[in-house]
């Protein structure tokens, strides 16, 4: 466990230094909270846009429904990025990646630290999307100081529940060509359509809800909403998962500790494979 | 046949095999990894559909109450066209996505690599490398957009009524060449720049989706007041803001009784001319500038600064 701790610690600090070294601290921040922001600002936009090209009148309870949802989406991106781009960052740009997988530490916990940084500075991010959401757009927000202990329980095993998607990705990654950007731009549109982040499971076909009901992210995502937001918010609209809050966290600790063992099982196939085809160390650029 | 001119064709021979050259590997060896059909055509997919469904799902709230069936037609057809700029706006995505990421970081990449000391020492003009790269790229994403935009479009009943399609075709390819020196000029940037040409990148991928409306018609930003105007010129220097209004507006007539529009397409297109001339002409200068500058100061194949 010491050893695991020693290699999370070291990796974490490596990711934080290769992600902001190489400019200003706080040049790095804007540049962090440049990117969700203007995300954000898309899906404003195309609120604003949707009800000045129909002419009726707009819609508060589902516009703070986009937002949050939107905000914490940002742990999504960063966290799955942070954590599968390692593979082909160390393999294709650095370099490095023999030289790390032959020393002796755990590869999945290094990984795992090298994420860390994003996370952090996804957290940041989610922050300052959501006070601009109150200060420049009136997002109305409800956090009760009883609800706190539950809200950073939420967020734990979401983040839980997004590394280890990320290391089922980074398994995978081994084996393929350097689509990082592919994946970084796909995988989270998966969850983007399938978790009810941005409109409600109803809104989607019924076959579809299935498939949301069958990812825990949906119900992060859904607990996460109903600790911030106003009851009378999440009344109005119609999320298909119902209000038991105690059900959905039981879904969501259930979920994410059986994606975790999936992680460490697809990971180890991955990695198992890459190294049966000789492709733990391959260079794909074209 | 003089000296001169004999030599001049002796080097617009090489130049031209230094294009094909660096076009032939984008356009087979990426297809040599049959992946690239699940990364980048089906998964791209999925983000439209996302946006897609929001704006089905906000149509479908703002109808609650309303039983007049010439406003319920009048919402429907506003939505549609909305789900319409959504798919064309995601499959330009994939272009925007390859300008960033396979030219305008591509030098910094054979830097990486150790590829770009190679090219130095060809005896090529440096313009013919970033054409063959521009030519190889514009294929490859084309092939990738062409599917996503046929899928997008039989997925989700997006209704098509071009108006005219020689403008439509002259808008693509002027806007792709416009986009494509873009990324020739930022290229020749990224090569002095270290890490900071990979964050760049990053940083340049959803504000420039936010300000050149990927996924709503920009001209909205006229209808947000003084800031909304501002953001609004300033993206009309990115050429996929105009090329993708003219584009939506030649398949979309009609739609929104115009308000949300732009300039006329004939207008929008004699604009990105002009800017593709600019970005080319600064692509070219920049490159002989900034190799220079790279050169003296050492940092030409300095790697992982």
């Amino acid at each position: 466990m010491r050893e695991h701790w020693r290699t999370f610690k070291i990796a974490a600090w490596l990711g934080w230094e290769m992600d902001s070294n190489w400019t200003e601290p706080a040049l790095f921040i804007l540049y962090s909270v440049i990117k969700p922001v203007a995300s954000a600002f898309i899906l404003v936009l195309m609120y604003f846009i949707l009800f000045a090209a129909t002419g009726r009148p707009q819609d508060p309870a589902m516009f703070a429904y986009i937002y949050v949802g939107n905000a914490f989406f940002i742990f999504v991106g960063g966290t799955l990025f942070g954590t599968f781009q390692v593979i082909q960052s160390d393999r294709e740009w650095y370099q490095t990646i023999r030289q790390v997988y032959t020393s002796p530490i755990s590869f999945y916990t290094y990984i795992v630290g090298r994420a860390a940084s994003k996370v952090i500075v996804a957290g940041l991010a989610v922050v300052i999307t959501l006070v601009f959401g109150v200060a420049a757009f009136g997002l109305q927000l409800s956090v009760s100081p009883w609800n706190l202990p539950m809200f950073v329980l939420v967020l734990f095993l979401g983040l839980v529940c997004l590394i280890s998607i990320g290391l089922c990705l980074a398994g995978i990654s081994f084996m393929t060509a350097r689509h990082t950007h592919g994946l970084a731009e796909g995988i989270p549109g998966l969850f983007y359509v399938f978790c009810g982040v941005l409109y409600p499971l109803t809104a989607l076909p019924a076959w579809v809800q299935g498939v949301g009901t069958a990812i825990p992210l949906t119900y992060w995502f859904q607990l996460t909403r109903a600790l911030i937001l106003p009851e009378s918010t999440m009344q109005s609209i119609d999320t298909g998962l119902g209000s038991d809050s105690l059900g959905i966290l039981a879904i969501l600790v259930v979920s994410s500790l059986a994606f975790f063992l999936l992680s460490i099982g697809i990971f180890k196939l991955g990695e198992h494979l890459a190294r049966k085809a000789g492709k733990i160390d391959m260079l794909t650029s074209y | 046949m003089t000296v001169e001119s004999a030599t001049r064709l002796r080097r617009v021979k090489l130049n031209l095999q230094a294009v094909l050259g660096r076009a032939y590997p984008r356009v087979v060896g990426a297809n040599r990894e049959p992946s690239w059909i699940f990364f980048e055509a089906v998964l791209p997919l999925l983000g439209i559909a996302a946006y897609v469904f929001i704006y089905q799902a906000l149509g479908n709230r703002s109808l609650i109450g309303v039983t007049d069936p010439a406003k319920i037609a009048e919402v429907q057809a506003s939505v549609n066209a909305l789900i319409g700029s959504v798919v064309l706006g995601g499959t330009m995505t994939a272009f925007w996505l390859n300008v960033l990421w396979s030219m305008a970081s591509q030098l910094y990449w054979e830097k990486e690599i150790g590829n770009l000391q190679l090219y130095m020492m060809a005896p090529m003009s440096r313009m013919a490398l970033l054409g063959g790269m521009a030519l190889g790229g514009m294929f490859m994403t084309s092939v990738r957009a062409v599917t996503t935009l046929v899928v997008g479009v039989v997925v989700f009943s997006v209704v098509l009524q071009l108006t005219n399609a020689w403008l439509l075709i002259a808008v693509f390819f002027v806007t792709l060449i416009a986009l494509y020196g873009m990324g020739m000029m930022l290229a020749s940037l990224y090569l002095l720049w270290g890490r900071e040409a990979f964050n760049l990148s990053a940083l340049l991928e959803e504000p420039i989706y936010f300000m050149s409306g990927f996924q709503f018609p920009a001209g909205g930003f006229a209808t947000m007041g003084g800031w909304g105007r501002a953001v609004l010129t300033a993206a009309t220097f990115v050429p996929a803001t105009l090329g993708l209004d003219a584009m939506r507006q030649i398949i979309f007539p009609g739609a929104w009784g115009g308000r949300l529009w732009i300039l006329s397409p004939e207008l929008e297109l004699a604009i990105v001319v002009v800017l593709a001339v600019v970005f080319l002409v600064l692509a070219r200068y920049t490159l002989a500038y900034l190799e220079k500058l790279a050169r003296q100061e050492g940092r030409l194949t300095s790697r992982h600064q």
